[in-house]
């Protein structure tokens, strides 16, 4: 809402208050203040100065040498106008001063004589003949009247305007007006407010009831709907006047009439209809429900196809207006129209929003109808405008007005609790002071019933806790004390699966992975990108998605992790170690009928130095970082997103919780990425299989005995083949088992493999070598038998 | 005798002290202290002394063996200097190239403040909850006291998978399922994800992240919520820091203000990070509306509340002078390793 200040002045009257300092009291008082701006004339730095003296400048025959008095300091200006005298107040641009066409006055010399600034004629300023009275078209312009001198001439003539723009919130429609402002600025600065008397003097003669006729068939969702008439209408321009406040606050001047009903609704809040009576069909005007496929031409040449949940307002046999939205082209008013109807009405705010939104029409008007209106302002509001009729002599008001009113005049009534009100606020206020403030806001206050009594416009106090915002902004939010939670010892801190999570998140960021956020949703493309299976296509869908490619909820969060693997590789970063703790969304039924589930998953990455086992690494320290045990790794089953030999399936306790692998080679293909690696763990899983607390073992006493074993087995035979074998024989003796060497190539026969192990052995007493050799043989026959091997 | 005695001196002190070397060291004391040494040699000729000359030779010897042992040790401390001295020298590395580093990756950023936001309010005794992301309209306008065609929907645009089921716009969402979950006193932040249906550029994003906190007990205050507030900025950008309460509207919050905390940067006198202004809009909060309580079950004659929800993407752009939210969801590493 855009406020030009010196409208404020019709109500109220505001003194030696800056426009940053007037700014910040509204912000600080409820009316948030986005900015403000000084328009109209580009004229800067003139001023009201009188001439002091004058004398004929040596050197010229037709110049004179002035002194001129500009406001406490006298300077000496040349000038070649003949029309001046000694007392005339004239406007004088002095050094700096910008005069329309981008001039700029510089102090200088005119034959030799200093010359401190430039008298000025009305031309120069901008203004036409004629504007400002009894100025001479051929000399400087000498104001009639006397001026503060050193004031501004551009803002004391009203060609300046500082305008103020105020962000209002939904619950404030009532401050969608100047009234409204005008109000809340008059309890901020703690100054009398009054709005001045409405008074119509129907000059037409004759009685609208007897002219035209009004049906409400929808009174649901029109509450009220009210009108007057005016005939013998001139159409002309508004006054300038009316335009430059129009202007100011944004709004296009059009003509007398148009203009009359857009400044009553930026003066009250109250959206206004001018229909030309002669094109209402039968003189009348039916608010109905439009009928199914029922059309209508709006006022900015669109045409729209209704239905019957919208609100129409029409005359004996078509819409003629879309209500609370936007005319219809069919009736609007023309150079040549006689007579007018001025429509003020209420509409239900829901009906407004949802026809608005329907038509794609968002105006003036309709955003203030769907924050709600008060039904009792329609009257003032119609009499408003036939007033600015009366003054502008645009035409003559018939007597009488059209009230059809179905809206519910039910005050609203709240108890006044003022010691309830300052325990919830938890500040000092005394009675008077919520009193006086309500007060200030045109809220009663009925002290002996300790009653509330909101207006009618304040449709937005209904209980207690507005009752204490009204007084609290009013006192100032700054006033109210800090004051510490109390109940002291109050546990807080994080939970299990929490203090996990962020457990998993260093553990990786300790292995130098670094963290990533994707988005939740994604493109259905994706899941072609990674060849993905029937289950990962169940997808939860938004009906009203930015694009195709943000559509679905992600089922799988391996996506994201690709998309970035490879931005961050098309950005030449040459290695990669990634992780994301993301949700997936699994819909429980399809079509969706319930919230999905929602699954988190903690995802890997990497390409550049890192292979298979860097990820498989990450995995296994980060599983024993939590104290997880019972995990193994077994070849993937085929998977179209994994490299068919190289990814593997996690177990925790022969429970399937992940999957590692290098990228299949066409996925990897896909997202323009050379060799990649991806992981997905169950975030769910690893969690509950964290361990609990640590139990020490004591240290033993006695030595351990370490041997390597080495051997030739089959390309076929796995190392946790090998690893349990050893682990069967060596029994609880063997305290560590540890792969350091697989070799193939020369020297190995084809389809062999040469696998080294190093074992260490620990017992209760010190292991004799006789101990030893038995497990070791133990171990060697185990490896042979079992699995084929050729100790080596 | 005696010139000989004094001859070994002079002569071991010149051997000593040409001596590079350990083996030479030995070679001198073997020569002249050894069995088969001069000094041995002359002790064995002392029979053939005067008894009157024996003491007095006796002494001189004494004196010479204990002399040149002293040089010998001298010696052998002297070279050890040296030695140690060259092994030193040797050893001298260009301390100026680079460390040996087991890189550790990052938190993304996000994250990053989020922990340090959370570790402030669970050291107040709040507890951490989550709500689904995915959810009814029901918790995420219904129950905050926005029913279907409030005009504070129009400033959230929602996307929606049903006409009943949306993704939360607002982490408030979490603040009457908390209710239904226990009951008063409840102390509790929500940080999570939210979304709105908002094209991405530098300064909107389809999904961002709030803090939602709500406190319900008897008695609570909005002085309460000005204290809570003040300690967190406090703990959040220093004990200088001051908040500002500017009166605004929600419709799950009655009285509810916008709050603005001093400018980090130039301490509210006003810089380019504030726009000039001296103070920073960080949070929306407010008195918990008394329909939200009676939605959550919660009497509002009995108990009253507050909430605030703040942006933690907002948070983040501030503290680390981010100029562009989607570098947040680019994940580039060279953005993710500055922090």
């Amino acid at each position: 809402m855009k406020l030009p200040l010196s409208w404020l002045n019709d109500y109220l009257t505001l003194e030696n208050t800056g426009v940053k300092e007037y700014c910040d009291a509204m912000t600080l008082s409820g009316s948030k203040v986005e900015g403000w701006s000084v328009e109209g004339s580009e004229v800067e730095n003139v001023v009201f100065g009188k001439i002091l003296t004058k004398v004929r400048h040596t050197n010229s025959d037709h110049m004179w040498i002035t002194t001129v008095d500009v406001g406490g300091e006298v300077v000496q200006i040349v000038t070649g106008a003949q029309n001046i005298e000694v007392g005339q107040t004239v406007p004088v641009a002095l050094p700096g001063a910008k005069l329309p066409g981008g001039i700029t006055i510089k102090p200088g010399k005119l034959r030799g004589e200093p010359s401190n600034g430039m008298l000025c004629s009305h031309q120069e300023l901008g203004f036409e003949d004629g504007v400002i009275p009894g100025s001479d078209p051929n000399g400087i312009l000498i104001f009639q009247k006397e001026y503060p001198l050193g004031a501004d001439v551009m803002e004391a003539l009203g060609e300046k305007e500082t305008v103020v723009e105020f962000e209002i919130t939904p619950n404030r429609p009532d401050c969608l007006s100047v009234v409204g402002l005008a109000r809340e600025t008059a309890a901020t600065f703690g100054v009398p407010f009054s709005i001045p008397p409405v008074e119509v003097k129907e000059q037409a003669g004759g009685d609208i009831n007897d002219i035209a006729k009004v049906t409400v068939e929808a009174p649901d969702l029109c509450p009220r709907y009210s009108c007057r008439l005016v005939k013998n209408i001139r159409m002309a321009p508004s006054p300038e006047w009316m335009q430059k406040r129009l202007r100011a606050a944004g709004v296009r001047p059009i003509s007398n009439i148009v203009d009359i009903t857009n400044y009553v609704m930026l003066e009250y809040g109250q959206p206004m209809h001018a229909f030309d009576l002669d094109f209402l069909e039968g003189r009348e005007i039916v608010v109905r429900r439009a009928k199914n496929g029922e059309e209508i031409v709006t006022l900015d040449g669109q045409p729209h196809t209704l239905d019957d949940s919208m609100l129409m307002i029409c005359d004996g046999k078509k819409p003629v207006c879309v209500a609370g939205v936007m005319g219809g082209a069919n009736s609007e008013i023309k150079d040549t129209t006689k007579a007018v109807l001025f429509e003020c009405a209420n509409f239900l705010r829901g009906s407004v929003r949802r026809t608005a939104r329907k038509l794609g029409l968002r105006t003036e008007s309709s955003s203030r109808y769907e924050k709600g209106l008060d039904p009792n302002m329609v009257i003032t509001a119609l009499n408003r405008a036939c007033q600015l009729v009366e003054e502008l002599g645009a035409g003559e008001v018939v007597h009488g007005i059209i009230d059809v009113d179905n809206s519910d005049h039910t005050p609203t009534v709240i108890p006044f609790r003022p010691e309830r009100i300052r325990a919830f606020i938890g500040a000092d206020i005394d009675d008077g002071f919520m009193v006086s403030a309500l007060r200030s806001l045109e809220i009663g206050v009925d002290v002996d019933k300790m009653q509330v009594l909101p207006p009618s416009f304040r449709m937005d106090i209904e209980c207690e806790a507005d009752v204490a915002e009204e007084v609290a902004r009013l006192y100032g939010y700054d006033r109210i004390p800090s004051a510490p939670l109390g109940g002291a010892g109050a546990m807080g801190g994080l939970n299990r699966e929490q203090r996990l999570t962020a457990k998993i998140k260093s553990s990786l960021v300790g292995q130098g992975y670094y963290e990533i956020q994707t988005y939740s949703f994604t493109s259905p493309k994706t899941l072609d990108m990674i060849n993905a299976g029937e289950e990962l296509r169940k997808t939860v869908n938004i009906l009203n998605p930015l694009g195709e490619d943000a559509s679905i909820m992600r089922t799988t969060a391996v996506t994201g992790m690709l998309e970035v693997l490879a931005r961050n590789y098309n950005h030449k970063n040459k290695n990669a170690r990634l992780f994301e703790t993301a949700t997936v969304y699994i819909p429980k039924s399809l079509p969706v009928t319930e919230l999905p589930e929602e699954k988190k998953v903690l995802t890997l990455g990497a390409y550049g130095a890192a292979d298979f086992f860097d990820l498989k690494g990450a995995a296994e320290e980060l599983m024993d970082s939590l104290g997880v045990e019972g995990v193994t790794f077994s070849a993937a089953a085929p998977n179209p997103i994994y490299h068919p030999g190289k990814s593997a399936e996690i177990y925790i306790n022969k429970k399937k919780v992940g999957i590692i692998g290098e990228v299949h080679p066409d996925v990897a293909e896909n997202y323009g990425l050379d060799e990649a690696y991806l992981g997905e763990l169950d975030m769910a899983a690893l969690l509950s299989n964290a361990g609990g607390d640590v139990r020490y073992k004591p240290l033993s006493r006695f030595p351990a005995v370490s041997r390597d074993i080495a051997m030739l087995v089959d390309d076929a035979v796995t190392v946790a083949d090998i690893e349990a074998v050893i682990r069967r024989a060596g029994g609880s003796l063997l305290e560590e088992l540890e792969l350091f060497d697989v070799y193939k190539g020369s020297q190995i026969p084809e389809g062999k493999k040469s696998v080294a192990m190093s074992a260490v052995y620990r017992g209760e007493k010190t292991l004799t070598d006789d101990e030893i050799n038995k497990i070791m043989n133990k171990t060697v026959r185990s490896l042979e038998h079992v699995l084929g091997a050729t100790l080596r | 005798m005696k010139e000989q005695l004094e001859k070994i001196r002079s002569d071991a002190a010149a051997a000593l002290a040409a001596a590079a070397d350990a083996e030479a060291v030995e070679a001198a004391r073997v020569a002249f202290l050894g069995k088969k040494g001069q000094l041995t040699a002359v002790l064995r000729g002392m029979g053939a002394l005067s008894p009157e000359q024996r003491p007095v030779v006796g002494q001189l010897a004494n004196e010479i063996r204990a002399f040149v042992e002293g040089e010998i040790e001298k010696k052998k401390a002297e070279l050890a200097e040296k030695a140690r001295a060259k092994k030193l020298a040797s050893g001298v590395i260009d301390v100026t190239m680079p460390g040996r580093r087991n890189k550790a990756g990052r938190l993304h950023p996000l994250n990053k403040v989020l922990e340090e936001v959370t570790s402030i309010f669970t050291g107040m005794g709040f507890t951490v909850a989550e709500g689904p992301e995915v959810e009814l309209d029901y918790y995420n306008f219904e129950a905050l006291n926005t029913p279907a065609d409030h005009p504070a929907r129009d400033s959230q645009d929602t996307f929606y998978i049903t006409d009943k089921i949306l993704l939360r716009t607002q982490t408030s969402s979490v603040q009457i399922r908390a209710m239904e979950k226990s009951k008063p006193p409840i102390r509790m932040i929500a940080p999570g994800r939210v979304f709105r249906s908002d094209t991405a550029d530098a300064t909107h994003s389809p999904v961002f992240h709030q803090i939602e906190g709500l406190v319900v007990d008897k008695g609570i205050t909005m002085a309460n919520l000005k204290g809570t507030l003040e300690t967190f900025v406090k703990a959040l950008y220093g004990p200088d820091a001051r908040i500002r309460l500017r009166p605004h509207h929600f419709p799950f919050t009655e009285p509810s203000a916008e709050v603005d905390a001093s400018c980090f940067v130039c301490g509210g006198k006003g810089c380019g990070v504030c726009k000039g202004e001296g103070w920073i809009e960080i949070l929306g909060a407010g008195m918990v509306h008394p329909n939200v309580l009676r939605a959550g079950g919660i009497d509002p004659e009995e108990y009253s509340g507050f909430a605030f929800g703040l942006g933690l993407e907002r948070l983040v752009m501030i503290k680390y002078g981010v100029d562009d939210l989607r570098l947040f969801y680019e994940n580039d590493l060279r953005f993710l390793k500055q922090f």
